[in-house]
């Protein structure tokens, strides 16, 4: 069951402060997760790679604008880096808060609507954004259970803890905002 | 009236229906249907399984093959009408009058619409589509409003659909070449209107920047709502000053005028998107639901605005209210 119900409100940022907090954080425990959350959902769901197409192979560059990190992102072969700053060789960069980004990818708020409200940036090749936006909106991508899957026996205190930091920064199924 | 949905993606049709959707019109993925994104549309398995799903929930699928015909490919519109009738579609929308011809002939018992990109805008033209090819439905160009739309209703039998949400052609549909121009690719034979493979966005100190084929078309200053990247919707430099020469970026809502385009006869209305995510759908969708639920039963609407949805973040009710004659 994909957590979809949509939001038409703007969503809130990372406080300044706790960005800040996080700065120091070594990136690598966070690649090593992250890594194996995308092999994951690219594992679950075969689908994504066929919408992505001829694009399957581009590397993305996602910006959450809230926090001290990035991304870089590869579907084929599956591959995840976490940077302080995105790198010059990439095909593709979006740019959004964390929520608008989470938001997104879980199909609970429409791309063209931030792109109208300013609320996402891209720059690059548009057409693998694209794709890759209407690859993941398909999917009906529900991160909670894609974490749970990787943390076996302790998935259900992983689903939990991913929904409450969720819930908290995005707002709940369904609550207006 | 039914309410006719867009979805771009099997996961979009059973978002719509999920709802309230009548019905969703949906197309294959190439160039047979004037959404031809990339990582949008349906291959034949999908569509068998979204009728399927449609079906089993009372709801209807509609299959847009609505781009021109190319002289040398017309074997790719044909085999497209040929595996949406065999899937089981429920009618299939159609612009290109030769194409209509093979439908009639090839498939006379096929419930025939004729599609915006026809651009059938009077009593004679919706006529000759009924008394030559048997259509059923005309789905009226987003350029007549409310009174000429009742004046047509009461010189035809055919029904008629309307847009009442969505993106705006300023244009004569099917027939602008704008993005053509700009771009060697066609909105109306490949089903691409400012392909994305020609939009650029470049961020610069004054904001950000969007050409289209190399055309710088707008300059969007940091906090100021955008639109697409299209010809027809970008900010020029003229003898006159600078501004939107032919249409603002926004989009269309006719949310207040549904009384009216009953009163005035039309069966179905219609929203605009196929190229939007879910939750654009999800949205929408049920807006319309409940707007029109309410005006069937009298009830007081509580209807919700769609603003962050619209293009521009501002929206219009374009030719159905026009104040420019």
């Amino acid at each position: 069951m994909s957590h979809s119900s949509a939001v038409s409100g703007p969503l809130p940022t990372i406080p300044p402060i706790l960005a800040l907090a996080i700065r120091p954080l070594p990136l690598f425990p966070l690649q090593l997760v992250l890594s194996g959350f995308l092999q994951n959902i690219l594992r679950r769901n075969p689908g994504l790679l066929d919408r992505l197409g001829e694009h399957r192979r581009a590397r993305f560059g996602i910006k959450p604008v809230d926090l001290p990190f990035a991304f870089v992102v590869e579907a084929a072969p599956p591959r995840l880096l976490v940077v302080r700053e995105l790198p010059q060789n990439l095909d593709a960069r979006v740019s959004a808060s964390l929520a608008n980004l989470l938001a997104l990818v879980e199909g609970r708020v429409d791309g063209d609507a931030l792109m109208f409200s300013r609320q996402l940036g891209i720059e690059g090749d548009v057409e693998a954004v694209l794709a890759l936006r209407n690859a993941i909106d398909d999917a009906g991508l529900d991160l909670a259970g894609e974490l749970a899957s990787l943390f076996g026996p302790l998935g259900g205190p992983a689903r939990r803890s991913f929904e409450f930091a969720r819930d908290r920064l995005t707002g709940s199924p369904g609550e207006p905002r | 009236m039914e309410l006719i949905c867009p979805a771009g993606t099997p996961a979009a049709l059973r978002s719509a229906i999920d709802a309230g959707a009548d019905a969703v019109y949906c197309g294959f993925n190439d160039e047979t249907n004037a959404r031809n994104f990339p990582g949008l549309n349906f291959s034949r398995d999908e569509l068998r399984k979204g009728i399927a799903f449609a079906h089993g929930r009372g709801a209807k699928i509609l299959v847009a093959i609505n781009t021109f015909p190319r002289a040398s490919a017309t074997a790719l519109w044909q085999r497209a009408v040929d595996d949406a009738v065999e899937a089981g579609a429920d009618a299939l929308i159609v612009a290109d009058i030769g194409l209509m011809d093979y439908v009639a002939r090839r498939h006379p018992n096929q419930r025939l619409h004729v599609s915006v990109q026809a651009a059938a805008a009077n009593p004679d033209a919706i006529a000759f589509y009924v008394e030559t090819f048997g259509a059923r439905r005309v789905v009226l160009p987003r350029v007549l409003s409310v009174a000429e739309i009742a004046e047509i209703m009461r010189e035809t039998r055919c029904e008629t659909e309307v847009f009442v949400f969505g993106g705006l052609c300023v244009m004569a549909e099917g027939r602008c070449s704008l993005s053509s121009y700009a771009t060697g690719k066609s909105p109306n034979m490949q089903g691409v209107c400012s392909p994305a493979s020609h939009v650029a966005y470049e961020e610069t100190g004054r904001g950000t920047t969007s050409r289209l084929g190399g055309f710088t078309i707008n300059c969007f200053a940091p906090q100021e709502a955008a639109g697409y990247p299209t010809l027809c919707k970008g900010r020029f430099s003229t003898a006159l000053g600078d501004g939107y020469i032919f249409e603002d970026p926004v989009s269309l809502d006719a949310t207040t005028l549904l009384a009216g385009l009953r009163s005035a006869g039309v069966a179905a209305l219609k929203i605009e998107g196929r190229q939007r995510g879910r939750a654009y759908i999800e949205s929408v969708v049920r807006h319309f639901r409940r707007a029109l639920d309410t005006l069937e039963d009298g009830s007081e609407a509580d209807i919700v605005s769609l603003t962050p949805f619209t293009e521009g973040q501002a929206s219009t009710l374009g030719a159905y209210r026009k104040t420019w004659r």
